[in-house]
């Protein structure tokens, strides 16, 4: 059944009008997803053709969901509107909300988080800045190439968008259930403990490849909640060992601060869990291949 | 971004937070003229984004003018851990009767705000974290119901802050309050926060870190940004809107992603243990990866004069393989069509979608300087022995002959 997205999941696309949605929902058309239609205020009655598939447009999430039972939006909507996307698709009632777009204000990214909750948490949000989610030959949420793996029984939770590629085609021969690409801003919705527990939950993974950087805690947050829950095989991958403090590297998020955030510390804490930990996203595929064995 | 102290204050100011009269300086006949203009003694201070100043004697009272200027003398073009000091900031000197700590953050594990208060400011806070964790009062704050002044209060409790001072603390976090959602900052500290003798709350010294991202709702942010702290190619590649981080080594690096690119660093420090090299940049092109995209990329490696060999290393995930070959081959005839000179070796490691495709046009293309190795781990080691083989700043004739086809 995979976690998060599956053959069932019927999916809308906030921003499948401009050029970025456009081309994505047509990969993810390609990629077997069941899109059902597109979000964008004021456009509502428009008809897009994507190689035959003919996918009606709204102005409103809720019009989409009554109309189409959607359980799945997928965001592309420019920064400066991300905000109220979300919260729209929040209102609606939405079951995930996948939110591609990058350079969102954290300020933003902390409310609408702070606001799906304060509704229940009905509304799983994974991202912002993040790749998304695919259940490979199942569905796929996002923007992650869905013709470099195949199915299979790993599941994949990364910060890093093409370290998620890089693994999911490291270990094409053995495949993977779900890959969920969490995101490298500082407040992203879907954690990789939330991944961990969904992947222990599901009967179809076995194992678990958790990809991390330098930033935050997060990475050890995940090792200790292994500790205690997770009784599937997790091996792991952090990047940035020879990161130096104070610099940003590339994502929002991914910096050693003082001597919080180092790579060193996540390793350590994720092997005190016992998670095998790769030096290299090589050597992290050859771990995940001894344990799929 | 960080900011400057004074940068600090001025915004503090501007959203009514109490602090002293100050002005910036960048020469000691301004921080003369600054002083004049406050009257009375004046504190000199360095305006470095790092902690410590104080101990590395960049800050200094001066009772008159002329001491100012003196002061200012000495501490402009201090080094202060590896931080030159470009400008001080000339502030009116206050007694101080109790010192404290406060601020505002982002809780990145809880994805919440926090807000953060002490008794004992004007030190270290991880200090007083570390050794005396009850004195510091860390509160959660909800990010839809924000601060009033109920709730501004209560922390100042927490704090342990004196009663007689709760009503302003209050308000002066309020305040803070509104600089943190009204700046898009992702920290706004003061330490310390003070009291003087005669009771009036100020803050006296700030930190304050504004989130790039929210650059759209703040133009004015941008010119903030400090014009001295760019290393020249960090700037170069600011202006081309590329992901550049200058580093200390000689392997240069191009990728696509963050995530790769930070792995793809430290792929090749390891290599590059045996060789006695490491890597010279981080630098991410994002997912295009054009022939200008890597034009502007190879432009910027190439110009630092440390960097000894190249290493591009691309996982063609949404672009694929041949797009980016192309790529590296239209961006090096670009540069050499400009009259660039050429004359470091470049590795290319190409995987993922359409890699045989991509392969091939690298090899037709036959650059004498490029050279593929096809697995990461592979092409890391090569380009780190050619770092490590090439001579610096040798001229194209003298490099020795490159082969052009490698498996790994």
């Amino acid at each position: 059944m995979a976690v998060f997205l599956t053959e069932r999941s019927r999916v809308i696309v906030q921003g499948m009008t401009g050029s970025e949605g456009r081309k994505h929902t047509n990969r993810m058309l390609l990629a077997g997803t069941t899109i059902v239609g597109g979000v964008t205020p004021g456009k509502s009655g428009q008809q897009i053709n994507f190689n035959g598939t003919v996918v009606p447009v709204f102005s409103k999430v809720e019009r989409a969901i009554a109309l189409t039972e959607a359980d799945v939006s997928v965001v592309f909507v420019p920064p400066k509107f991300a905000k109220a996307a979300v919260i729209e698709a929040v209102d609606a009632g939405i079951g995930l909300c996948v939110v591609i777009t990058e350079g969102i204000p954290v300020h933003d990214s902390t409310y609408f988080w702070a606001y799906a909750a304060s509704k229940g948490g009905t509304t799983r949000i994974v991202g912002p800045n993040c790749p998304g989610v695919i259940s490979p030959g199942k569905s796929n949420a996002g923007i992650i190439p869905a013709d470099i793996t195949r199915a299979g029984r790993v599941g994949l939770v990364s910060k890093s968008g093409t370290l998620t590629y890089q693994m999911m085609y490291e270990l094409r021969d053995i495949g993977f259930s779900t890959c969920v690409g969490i995101g490298g801003d500082p407040v992203i919705g879907t954690t990789h403990i939330d991944c961990l527990a969904a992947f222990e939950a599901d009967p179809e993974t076995d194992a678990v490849v958790m990809i991390g950087e330098i930033g935050g805690d997060a990475e050890e947050r995940a090792a200790e909640y292994i500790s205690a829950h997770v009784t599937k095989p997790v091996v792991a991958y952090i990047a940035g060992f020879t990161a130096p403090e104070g610099k940003t590297m590339g994502h929002a998020g991914a910096i050693v601060s003082g001597s919080s955030g180092t790579a060193q510390a996540k390793k350590e804490a994720l092997e005190k869990a016992g998670v095998r930990v790769g030096k290299t996203p090589s050597e992290t595929a050859a771990l995940m291949r001894e344990v799929a064995r | 971004m960080d900011l400057f102290e004074y940068q600090a204050r001025d915004i503090f100011a501007a959203h009514g937070v109490p602090v002293l009269a100050g002005e910036v300086a960048e020469t000691p006949p301004a921080a003369r003229s600054i002083a004049e203009r406050i009257g009375g003694p004046v504190v000199v201070k360095a305006q470095v984004k790092t902690g410590g100043r104080g101990k590395a004697g960049g800050v200094k009272l001066a009772s008159t003018p002329d001491e100012a200027a003196e002061h200012a003398t000495a501490i402009l073009g201090m080094d202060i851990k590896g931080h030159t000091v470009h400008r001080v900031l000339i502030s009116a000197a206050s007694d101080i009767a109790e010192e404290y700590y406060f601020s505002f953050l982002l809780d990145r594990g809880n994805r919440t705000f926090l807000a953060m208060a002490s008794r004992e400011g004007g030190v270290e806070i991880e200090q007083v974290a570390a050794e005396t964790p009850e004195a510091l009062a860390q509160v959660p704050v909800d990010a839809l119901a924000g601060i009033d002044t109920t709730a501004a209060r209560e922390i100042a409790v927490a704090g342990g802050f004196p009663e007689e001072i709760l009503d302003q603390a209050a308000d002066v976090i309020v305040s803070l309050w509104d600089v943190f959602t009204g700046e898009d900052a992702t920290l706004v500290e003061v330490n310390p926060l003070v009291k003087t003798p005669d009771g009036t709350v100020l803050a006296l010294d700030g930190k304050v870190t504004i989130d790039d991202n929210a650059g759209f709702r703040h133009p004015e942010h941008a010119g903030l940004a400090d014009s001295h702290a760019d290393d020249p190619l960090e700037a170069k590649a600011k202006a081309k809107h590329l992901n550049y981080v200058k580093l200390d080594g000689e392997v240069g690096i191009i990728g696509n992603g963050a995530g790769l690119v930070m792995s793809t660093l430290d792929v090749v420090a390891y290599a590059g243990v045996e060789y006695g090299v490491k890597p010279a940049n981080f630098l991410d092109i994002g997912g295009g990866a054009s022939a200008q995209v890597m034009a502007d990329g190879l432009d910027i490696i190439l110009g630092d004069p440390s960097v000894r060999s190249v290493f591009v290393n691309v996982f063609g995930g949404i672009t694929a393989c041949d797009e980016v070959a192309n790529g590296i081959v239209q961006a090096l005839r670009l540069l050499e069509t400009r009259g660039d000179v050429i004359d470091k070796p470049l590795v290319v490691r190409l995987d993922g979608n359409n890699a045989v495709a991509g392969r091939e046009i690298l090899d037709t293309a036959a650059h004498p300087l490029v050279e593929r190795v096809d697995t990461m781990d592979g092409a890391a080691h090569r380009a780190a022995e050619l770092a490590a083989t090439v001579p610096t700043g040798a001229p194209a004739a003298a490099s020795a002959p490159v082969p052009v086809h490698k498996e790994s």
